[in-house]
C-alpha cells in the first residue's frame, strides 16, 4: 500500500554545517524527494559596494580579501588589474611573477578546503577535511612569512605588490611545490578520485550539461566539469600567464565527482605553474611608484580573473575622483548558484547537500 | 577560428549588427559601448544572442550604475566560441527605473536582476519573480543610489574636495586632522 505523504518545508540552514556559512536553502520535500527549492541569502551582505563609493581605490583593497575570504590573493589580484586598467598603470615584470605564485598558492588553498568539504558533505565525517586542511596550513604558512596574514592577506597593490618576499621564502615554496605537495595530492588520487565509496556518492549527482552551464554564466570548475574548455588564464591571459605551460582539466559528464576530480587537477596545474614563475622569477622592484590616493581618468573598466570560485569580475567606474564612483563585483559564487534549483529539484535531500558541497560557494562573496 | 586574447567589440560594430535587423534599436554607441533604447531592448537582446558573428551567448556579468539624471544597467557580452566580449547599456529613468527582464533568454540573469532591483530599485518586467536579494523586504529604500541617506551625510563631501596629487605626497596629508571630529 503506498504512503501518502504531503510536501514539507525544510530549512537547511542558516546554521548548517553543509552550507559552507550562512547560506539558506528552503526545501520543499515530499517523502525524500525535493519538490522545490527557494535560497535565501544576505546574511552576510556587508554593503561592499557602497562602502566603497566612500574610500579611495587602494582603501578598497581589503574588501577584496573580506569577499572571499578562502580566496584572498584572487580577490586582490582582480581588483588591482581592473583599477590598473582604468589607469594606465604598467606593473613590473617581478610583481607579475609574484602575483602569479601568489594566485596560484590561493587556488591550492581553496581547492583543498574545496575539496575537503565537499567529502565531508559526502559524509565522510571530519577525517578528510583534516588531510586537505593540513596541506592547506602549509600554504598560509607562507602567506604569513610573507606577509604577516594567513586569511585576510591585502598583499596586492595597484602597481605591484606590498612587500617582496623575504629570503626564506623561495626555499620554503620550493620544498613545499616540489617535495611535499606532489605527494600529498598522490594521496588525494588514491584515496579520492579511485575511491568508490565517493564514486558512488557523487556520480551522477547535481548534473549540469554544457547548455544550461552557458545559458546559466557558470564559470569555473562548474563549467569545465560540464566538458567546457573555459579557463580565463588561457582564454583572457592576465599577468604572466600567458608565458606559462598548463593544462586545463575538463570534465565530461558534469557531475559532482567530475568537479571534486578537477579541482585535484587544478592543484597540480597550480604547482606547474607555481614552478615556472619560480625559475622565471626575474629581479627588479616589486612595485611601480603609484600616488596613494590615485585619480584614474574618468571612465570605466571590467577586467576579470580566473578565481578558484570561476570568474571573478571586476566593474569600476570613475569620475576623476580619488574614490570609485560605482564598484561593482561579478561574484561567481553568486551566480553559480543560479543552477541550484534545476540541479536539485526532483533529486533526494541528501544529494542537494552533495550538489552545493560540489558547487563550492563562499557567503561572504556571495552576500558581499 | 577562437582569438587567443578575448578581444573587445568596439560598440560601433556591435551596433552596426543590431541597425541591420532592427533600425531603431540604437540610440547611440561609441568605441567602448553601445547604447540601446529600453523599448526594444528585449528584441535587441535576443538577436545579439542568436546573431552568428556577435554569438553573445555567454552573459558575462550585469550591474547597474546611478547617473543622477538616469540609470544605466549595464550587461557584458561574450562568446566562449569566439572569444570575444562587448558591453551593453540600457538607459532608463531615475524615478520610474524599468527595463524589460532578459532572465527568458539567460537563467544566469534571475539571481542578478534579482540584486539590482534590491540595491538599485530598477524593476524588471517579466521576471518570474523579483523579490529583493540581500535585504529584507521592508527596507527603505535602495542602498546603492546616491540619494540613499542611510550614512550620515550621504556620500561624504570630504572625499570629493581631496586636493590634486601632487608629486612627493605621501597621502599622509589626507587623513583626518583629529579622530572624532567628523571629516
Amino acid at each position: 500500500m503506498p504512503i501518502k505523504s504531503e510536501p514539507v518545508e525544510v530549512n537547511i540552514g542558516p546554521q548548517h554545517p553543509s552550507t559552507h556559512g550562512v547560506f539558506r536553502m528552503v526545501a520543499k520535500i515530499d517523502g525524500e524527494r525535493i519538490v522545490d527549492v527557494k535560497m535565501v541569502v544576505g546574511y552576510l551582505h556587508r554593503s561592499m559596494e557602497k562602502l566603497a563609493e566612500e574610500r579611495t581605490f587602494t582603501q578598497n583593497i581589503p574588501f577584496t580579501d573580506r569577499m572571499d575570504y578562502l580566496a584572498a590573493m584572487s580577490g586582490n589580484l582582480g581588483y588591482c588589474l581592473s583599477v590598473e586598467k582604468l589607469a594606465g598603470i604598467e606593473v613590473p615584470e617581478r610583481a607579475q611573477y609574484l602575483r602569479v605564485i601568489f594566485a596560484e598558492l590561493q587556488r591550492v588553498a581553496s581547492h583543498c578546503m574545496a575539496t575537503g568539504a565537499f567529502i565531508n558533505d559526502c559524509g565522510a565525517w571530519q577525517t578528510p577535511v583534516m588531510y586537505c586542511f593540513r596541506d592547506r596550513e602549509k600554504v598560509l604558512d607562507l602567506f604569513e612569512m610573507t606577509c604577516g596574514a594567513r586569511l585576510t592577506t591585502n598583499y596586492m597593490r595597484i602597481g605591484g605588490v606590498a612587500f617582496d618576499i623575504p629570503d626564506e621564502f623561495l626555499p620554503a615554496l620550493d620544498r613545499l611545490v616540489n617535495d611535499d605537495l606532489p605527494f600529498r595530492f598522490e594521496e588525494y588520487d588514491q584515496l579520492l578520485v579511485g575511491n568508490e565509496i565517493i564514486m558512488m556518492r557523487a556520480r551522477d549527482v547535481g548534473v549540469v550539461t554544457p547548455e544550461m552551464a552557458i545559458n546559466a554564466s557558470l564559470s569555473g570548475p562548474i563549467l569545465r566539469s560540464a566538458g567546457i574548455v573555459w579557463d580565463l588564464r588561457k582564454a583572457d591571459p592576465y599577468a604572466v600567464y600567458d608565458r606559462m605551460k598548463f593544462d586545463i582539466p575538463v570534465g565530461y559528464n558534469g557531475d559532482a565527482y567530475d568537479r571534486m576530480c578537477i579541482r585535484i587537477e587544478e592543484m597540480k596545474q597550480s604547482l606547474r605553474i607555481i614552478r615556472q614563475a619560480m625559475h622565471d622569477l626575474p629581479g627588479g622592484p616589486h612595485k611601480t611608484d603609484v600616488p596613494l590616493a590615485i585619480r584614474p581618468p574618468a571612465g570605466e573598466a571590467y577586467s576579470r580573473v580566473e578565481s578558484p570560485k570561476g570568474e571573478l569580475g571586476f566593474y569600476v567606474v570613475s569620475d576623476g575622483g580619488p574614490a570609485p564612483y560605482r564598484w561593482h563585483v561579478r561574484a561567481p559564487s553568486l551566480i553559480n548558484l543560479s543552477v541550484l534549483k534545476e540541479m536539485t529539484v526532483g533529486k533526494s535531500i541528501a544529494d542537494a547537500i552533495v550538489t552545493l558541497g560540489s558547487i563550492d560557494i563562499n557567503v561572504g562573496e556571495l552576500d558581499r | 577560428m577562437p582569438h587567443s586574447v578575448t578581444l573587445t567589440l568596439p560598440g560601433t560594430q556591435v551596433a552596426e549588427r543590431i541597425r541591420a535587423s532592427l533600425p531603431n534599436a540604437v540610440k547611440s554607441a561609441n568605441t567602448d559601448y553601445v547604447v540601446l533604447e529600453p523599448a526594444s531592448a528585449f528584441d535587441a537582446m535576443a538577436l545579439l544572442r542568436d546573431d552568428e558573428q556577435l554569438d553573445g551567448k555567454f552573459l558575462v556579468q550585469m550591474c547597474s550604475v546611478d547617473m543622477i539624471s538616469r540609470i544605466d544597467v549595464v550587461y557584458h557580452f561574450a562568446s566562449l566560441a569566439q572569444n570575444h566580449i562587448f558591453e551593453v547599456k540600457v538607459p532608463t529613468d531615475h524615478e520610474q527605473a524599468s527595463v524589460p527582464s532578459i532572465s527568458p533568454l539567460w537563467s544566469g540573469a534571475i539571481l542578478q536582476e534579482r540584486e539590482i532591483y534590491d540595491l538599485m530599485g530598477v524593476k524588471f518586467p517579466g521576471h518570474p519573480e523579483l523579490t529583493r536579494l540581500f535585504l529584507w523586504e521592508s527596507f527603505p529604500g535602495h542602498p546603492l543610489r546616491k540619494d540613499f541617506m542611510a550614512m550620515p551625510g550621504g556620500r561624504k563631501p570630504g572625499l570629493s574636495q581631496f586636493p590634486k596629487q601632487v608629486v612627493g605626497q605621501t597621502g599622509q596629508e589626507f587623513r583626518p586632522k583629529a579622530p572624532g571630529t567628523g571629516e
